[in-house]
């Protein structure tokens, strides 16, 4: 999820923004608030928190990228990493460094299904993945702002003279992608307590999926975040849980050498793009 | 018959689906001024991208000088002294006019990593003689008075003089112009066209690519043109502006 | 080298000798042997970053390879710190490459994410090579450098020592960038495309600088170690990483005397703020050093969105604009 939320970006504006990692940590850690502190109900809680984060993404694109001329590489990456420590440092501040623990949506009995156990939280967890890709396949092919969407990642020009507001484009992707990211992060986080710290990590893991999928692939993505989950999860069953994180991120950089169009992506598409 | 300095043997070019160039053939003379005209889209700055290894060719030869130049890097093309210039102006905005020139000059100097950054400009007689040379390449342009500005802050027109006397301070045998006149008036495009003259003059070969037709058959020896990457025709000007194909292509006909 | 330069040079010379009569504080000197070390591995940054143009978000990896070569080298193997310095450099060299040749083909966006990848991954083994690294917990007892027979064991001499280094890597930066070589770097940054038209070899340029920067970083790491003579993985995270990106980007990236800036401020920074709360305790304005993050993020944006060539830039146009000012004064006065 955190795959196809930089591909939204990436599609619509060529840049990556290295905040989102931010806005997972921000999903799962206001979820935390919530829930536990202001005890208010699962449901409830998911959509407050999923609008606070896309408003956020709302604000980070209306402040610091529009307003960006001229919009040189080197200064939107810093910009982005400058959002991301912001959001990190707000985060400390709100709820400290310690890791928060979020109750299990529904009970924490794992269920025994072929030999292996997996914990009903999983299978939230995927259930939402499924709805979301849904989802996202239903608002990208069945609706006209999804299609125009669609059309500005496509050729952004071409678009603005057909009469797509692309302005509002971007600021859509980055509202979709902020919301998405918090999603991802509340429905993790019962499994791994979230805290301020993880955002950077989760990024990079995230960027790596979309690159593997083949950046601005999103069902690429959406394949590759499970394929590198899995990899991972061996490695650090195989190797060293030590270097579980390592492994993953070294997958990352072997495909960003060898093949940065990704296992989906074509090859002309990725040098085509604008970097 | 005058030596061909370049010579496209069945060049092809294809980006996925699209054939950029299709089995080209053009012979360029030594020392005279070649042009290269089609309807945009026609394949023209491919030709030149694959000329100076910016682009591999799918299959195919270049020849430039008798050797075999398809498929290497851009910096060994320059070394053997082939030039050219940039359809969207690729001047370095943030440095001088100057300095612009003077990185034309890197290909005649040496000094490298290591003597760099151990010894200061003031022991270093190349520096100076790097400056020099490079103003003379700006007074030959006729933009010498612009040296110390910021290469940004020029109006086109000068712009595109800077890329040329950069390219020139190559001391090339030959020099790929890429729409030099794009985006000029008629009295900058004028001066342009005095300029490339100057250049044969220079005994350098001139490849030209241009939609300005005027200039075109004002000042070249031959013309070739190009249509979806194939070579239509070729010829000198009076030949080609009768050429029933030429004037179908580029009416549609 | 511009006259401005060689003044600027001058300058450093006159105030390094003069802050240690001037400051008997020794927390406040070991604050500023740590803004020298951060001075060395932003020059190598800047050169990287803004004459090359290349962006690096793993850096801080290269720092810690320098610290743990030395720290490995002399506490394990008994090495000098002066060999242990030279082999931290070579490896770091070795490791930039191997990194390097891959990465700076990535443009953009992939090459930041490439660094920042390889930053983290270099963290995970400090912490996670336990056998090799002593893991979270580091390598204690790093001995002292010794200059010829002189031990530097006090803040005051290494205070001397560390500016030194700062001093004679400027020099060797200075060279470089007003050389045919750096006039290349700076072609590259302007138009990759125009440069190689024009013989320059970017793809070895951009390996030979970063491998540069790499090796700034590594000394100074090196340096790092020798001084506190204890390390771990803490300081060496894609964290310090940004903060190094930062100082560079907020000093001026195109600028090497802008690095020097950034990290002097961006160094000194926290210390000046908790004296400012003090300042402020009546008031009730507390400071918790864990706002350091968010003043960090929040000076690199307002930098990045209203001053892009940083402090530098905004000081050298300000000094621009007073000057005209007061020549349209003159003008107006005496006609």
């Amino acid at each position: 999820m955190v795959a196809m939320g930089f591909n939204m970006i990436y599609n619509s504006t060529g840049i990556i923004n290295l905040a989102q990692g931010e806005f997972v940590v921000l999903g799962g850690l206001m979820m935390v608030s919530l829930t536990m502190g202001a005890d208010i109900s699962i449901p409830v809680a998911f959509v407050i928190t999923v609008l606070f984060v896309t408003v956020v993404g709302i604000l980070m694109e209306r402040f610091t990228i529009n307003p960006v001329k001229p919009p040189t590489v080197m200064r939107l990456i810093i910009i982005t990493v400058a959002v991301s420590i912001l959001l990190k440092g707000s985060a400390m501040c709100f709820w400290g460094k310690e890791s928060h623990y979020m109750r299990h949506f529904s009970g924490t009995e794992p269920y025994e299904i072929m030999g292996a156990t997996i914990l009903p939280q999983t299978l939230w967890i995927f259930g939402v993945l499924i709805i979301i890709v849904a989802g996202f396949i239903f608002f990208f092919n069945f609706t006209m702002t999804g299609k125009s969407m669609r059309a500005c990642s496509i050729n952004r020009d071409a678009a603005r003279l057909a009469g797509i507001n692309d302005r509002k484009m971007v600021m859509l992707s980055f509202a979709l992608s902020a919301g998405i990211g918090a999603i991802a992060g509340i429905i993790v986080t019962p499994i791994i307590q979230m805290d301020y710290g993880r955002g950077a990590l989760l990024g990079i893991k995230g960027f790596g999926a979309a690159v593997v999928g083949g950046l601005g692939n999103s069902i690429g993505a959406v394949a590759a975040g499970l394929l590198v989950g899995i990899l991972e999860a061996l490695g650090g069953g195989y190797i060293s849980s030590h270097y579980m994180d390592a492994f993953a991120l070294l997958i990352l950089l072997i495909v960003l050498f060898i093949r940065p169009s990704g296992i989906f992506g074509s090859r002309e598409a990725s040098r085509l793009k604008e970097f | 018959m005058a030596e061909s300095i370049l010579e496209l043997k069945n060049l092809c070019k294809y980006f996925g689906g699209v054939v950029a160039v299709d089995h080209l053939n053009i012979t360029v003379e030594q020392g005279k001024i070649i042009s290269i005209i089609g309807p945009n889209g026609a394949g023209k700055t491919t030709i030149f991208n694959l000329i100076t290894g910016f682009v591999r060719p799918s299959s195919g030869k270049i020849f430039y000088d008798g050797k075999e130049i398809n498929g290497l890097k851009p910096y060994v093309i320059a070394k053997m002294q082939i030039a050219r210039t940039f359809q969207n102006v690729q001047i370095f905005p943030q440095m001088t006019v100057l300095e612009n020139v003077m990185v034309g000059r890197h290909v005649r100097s040496r000094s490298g990593f290591i003597f760099s950054t151990l010894f200061p400009p003031v022991f270093r007689t190349e520096e100076k003689k790097i400056r020099e040379d490079a103003m003379q390449f700006l007074d030959i342009v006729g933009i010498s008075h612009f040296a110390k500005n910021t290469a940004g802050s020029l109006p086109l027109g000068n712009q595109r003089q800077l890329e040329i006397a950069r390219a020139l301070a190559v001391e090339p045998k030959l020099i790929l112009l890429d729409e030099p006149a794009s985006g000029l008036n008629t009295r900058e495009t004028l001066n342009m066209g005095k300029l490339i003259e100057k250049i044969k003059k220079m005994k350098i070969t001139v490849v030209l690519v241009e939609h300005d037709m005027e200039l075109v058959m004002d000042i070249s020896d031959k013309v070739n043109v190009v249509n979806f990457g194939r070579c239509i025709a070729s010829g000198n000007p009076i030949e080609i502006q009768s050429d029933p194909d030429v004037i179908a292509a580029y009416l549609g006909g | 080298m511009g006259h401005r330069d060689y003044i600027g040079l001058i300058i450093m010379v006159v105030v390094v000798a003069l802050i240690p009569r001037l400051i008997e504080n020794d927390y406040y000197i070991g604050i500023l042997v740590f803004t020298a070390l951060n001075c060395l591995t932003c020059m190598g940054l800047c050169l990287l970053m803004g004459y090359a143009g290349q962006i690096s978000l793993g850096h801080s990896a290269f720092f810690g390879l320098g610290a743990y070569a030395t720290g490995i080298l002399t506490v394990t193997l008994g090495w000098s710190p002066w060999a242990a310095m030279g082999a931290g450099a070579c490896l770091a060299a070795l490791v930039a490459v191997v990194v390097g040749v891959p990465s700076l083909r990535l443009k953009g966006h992939y090459l930041a994410m490439a660094t920042l990848g390889f930053g983290a991954i270099v963290h995970i083994v400090f912490v996670a090579a336990v056998n090799l690294t002593g893991g979270p917990n580091g390598i204690a007892g790093i001995p002292h450098l010794h200059l010829f027979s002189f031990e530097l064991s006090t803040d005051k001499s290494f205070f001397y020592f560390s500016w030194a280094a700062v001093i004679l890597g400027l020099f060797f930066a200075l060279n470089l960038i007003h050389s045919r070589v750096g006039r290349g770097l700076r072609a590259i940054h302007g138009s990759q495309d125009a440069a190689g038209s024009l013989g320059v070899n970017t793809a070895r340029y951009k390996i030979q600088i970063f491998i540069l920067s790499a090796v700034y970083a590594s000394v100074a790491g090196s340096l790092y170690a020798n001084f506190v003579n204890y390390i771990d993985p803490g300081p060496f995270d894609v964290m310090h990483s940004v903060l190094l990106v930062t100082m560079v980007a907020v000093g001026g990236m195109h600028n090497i005397w802008g690095a020097l800036i950034g990290a002097v401020l961006l160094s000194i920074l926290p210390e000046f703020l908790s004296a400012l709360s003090d300042y402020f305790g009546g008031v009730g304005i507390s400071y918790n050093p864990d706002y350091d993050m968010l003043i960090y993020g929040g000076i690199l944006l307002a930098i990045m969105l209203f001053l892009p060539g940083g402090l530098f830039d905004g000081f050298r146009n300000l000094l621009r604009l007073s000057f005209n000012t007061m020549d349209n004064i003159k003008k107006r006065v005496f006609s």
